[in-house]
């Protein structure tokens, strides 16, 4: 039986987290399908050049919004052809699994971080602070994939041969109004190389931008942490942690945050941390790699400046 | 209209759990327990619906051990009516919750479930989108808005790349996320209150539902400790580091 991936994408390009699912799917199994609703041929161009898949299934119709009703039957029709079905566990594919597994009545394993073997999985609980081995005893497996645990699948030398995928019916009782996407030049967070975190100690929305300068001048995306994000300074996409986006960048710099638990469990598999905070009991200098303590609004400049 | 507020009882967030000796589980003995806090969260907006007379009924349930009735109680003192206890020792899976669930929103009448987005203890994030499913209603989930209009539900939901709006038919299934409301605190004579109202305790085996678990946990274990707390003393020293250390830069 093959594996069946539940690509998330923009109109433009796959997400890096499928590209995750992927690389996972191969520890599975050789014979890897991916499902696209996206009608962009740009995408479709995008998911030909990954390596290893077999079959592209293209799926058109009501594609707004991707509504985990509109696609949950489509899936669970295709699903008698696959023993493994995986996406990618950012927001959509948290949306949409449990609403697929639970109609296949198959007992979901979420946010894995590690393939043991066909039905035995790692994955985190307790925001990361313990890591639970589960052994799954369904037939089928429905599997949200921690982007960050799993290397991008090589994005050259695919094979893959498309295929017309069933048409996607609107579900009556949802309509998809709309989205307010943010705009950034800079990379995403969750595929960035560097991340600059902004705290509470940021002190307001304003003082961000000397984050952002520090961002340009690293090509860095920037994150912040809940306390930033309750306190209004930036928008709910920019948050890192339990309930936010997961990263594991190269380098993450977490400038003007404390370090609470909740925190730490979307950053602590960074390469290299670097914290900058003022109060040098905060947690988070426990987890840098490198420490600096001092002022934020005085630091952050002077970085700035002295990068090449 | 008649809300469910599903509620689970968890380690609370400010413990720093630990795995217990066998490395078969989070220890949860002599540990602070507290109503998850998502759930909180749910029972707030419910409570608030029904303040602005769009709900005539908040009917509250946790399956759990007897530990359950207290979360339960807690719920009562923001402002739930009464409430389901479905007793259970072993720890029930979310489509197992989800098929409970479904149980007593027939039986209920419920035209709306609001749910947390996710437990703090597995972080599963499914129950909500399970029910929605079994049941065959539409989901909002990771709501950060809600807005009743007659037999429409508006809902603003947090996505990775910043906010989408649905618009679906109740009956409906919400799961909240955190900037959703700020939860209330219950004042003393509301706990007083909350003593008096009515919980039907059910054990799970009555219920006719298949709830045998199918993920069996082999091993907990506590993950890789980072070792960090290195201080530098100024920026020059951490460009250094960064550039000829770590090679980051």
């Amino acid at each position: 039986m093959a594996v069946l991936v539940i690509a998330e994408s923009n109109g433009k390009a796959i997400d890096r987290g499928t590209l995750s699912a992927i690389t996972a799917a191969k520890k599975i199994d050789n014979v890897i399908d991916l499902i696209l609703f996206d009608e962009s041929q740009e995408v479709l161009d995008f998911a030909k050049k990954i390596n290893g898949l077999k079959k592209i299934i293209c799926c058109k119709g009501a594609l707004d919004g991707t509504l985990a009703e509109n696609i949950s039957p489509v899936i669970v029709n295709l699903s008698k052809n696959y023993s493994h079905i995986l996406s990618s566990a950012g927001t959509f594919g948290k949306n949409i699994m449990p609403r697929i597994s639970a109609l296949c009545d198959s007992q979901q394993i979420s946010d894995i971080s590690e393939i043991i073997s066909n039905d035995t999985f790692v994955r985190p609980i307790y925001a990361g602070n313990a890591l639970a081995t589960i052994k799954s005893s369904d037939d089928k497996k429905f599997i949200t994939v921690r982007a960050t645990a799993f290397q991008a699948a090589d994005c050259e030398g695919g094979q893959a041969e498309k295929e017309e995928g069933p048409k996607i019916e609107q579900y009556e009782k949802t309509e998809f109004c709309g989205r307010e996407l943010s705009q950034s030049d800079r990379p995403e967070l969750t595929a960035a190389k560097i991340v600059v975190s902004g705290g509470r100690g940021m002190g307001s929305g304003e003082n961000f931008s000397i984050l952002d300068a520090l961002a340009d001048k690293l090509g860095a995306a920037v994150g912040a942490s809940r306390a930033a994000v309750d306190a209004g300074y930036v928008p709910n996409d920019y948050q890192v942690g339990q309930t936010g986006k997961v990263v594991a960048p190269e380098l993450y710099i977490a400038i003007g945050i404390s370090g609470a638990i909740q925190h730490l469990a979307g950053m602590k598999d960074s390469k290299v941390i670097v914290a900058i905070n003022k109060d040098e009991e905060a947690p988070i200098f426990q987890i840098a790699d490198f420490g600096l303590v001092g002022d934020l609004f005085k630091i952050i400049p002077e970085l700035t400046e002295k990068l090449d | 209209m008649k809300i469910l507020v599903p509620v689970k009882r968890v380690i609370d967030y400010n413990v720093k759990i630990r795995v217990n000796a066998e490395g078969s589980a989070v220890d949860t003995n002599n540990v602070k327990m507290s109503m998850n806090p998502f759930d909180e969260i749910a029972v707030e907006e419910a409570v608030r619906m029904k303040e602005a007379g769009l709900a005539e009924e908040i009917i509250i349930v946790s399956i759990g051990d007897k530990g359950a009735q207290e979360t339960i109680r807690t719920a009562f003192a923001m402002g739930g009516d009464r409430g389901f206890h479905i007793m259970t020792e072993h720890n029930a899976e979310p489509l197992t919750v989800a098929k409970i669930l479904k149980d007593i929103v027939v039986k209920e009448g419920i035209e709306l479930v609001i749910l947390g987005k996710q437990a703090i203890d597995d972080d599963s994030n499914q129950t909500g989108q399970m029910l929605a499913a079994i049941l065959d209603w539409p989901q909002g989930t990771f709501a950060s808005k809600l807005e009743v209009n007659g037999k429409k539900i508006k809902v603003v939901r947090e996505i990775d790349g910043g906010l989408e709006t649905l618009e679906m038919s109740m009956p409906a299934v919400v799961t909240t996320d955190l900037r959703l409301n700020e939860p209330r605190y219950a004042s003393l004579p509301n706990i007083m209150k909350a003593k008096r109202k009515e919980i039907t305790e059910l054990n799970i085996d009555e219920l006719n539902i298949d709830t045998k678990n199918r993920l069996e946990i082999l091993k907990v274990s506590e993950p890789a400790i980072r070792e960090g707390g290195r201080k530098v003393e100024d920026v020059d020293e951490l460009i250094n580091m960064l550039k000829n250390e770590a090679g980051v830069i």
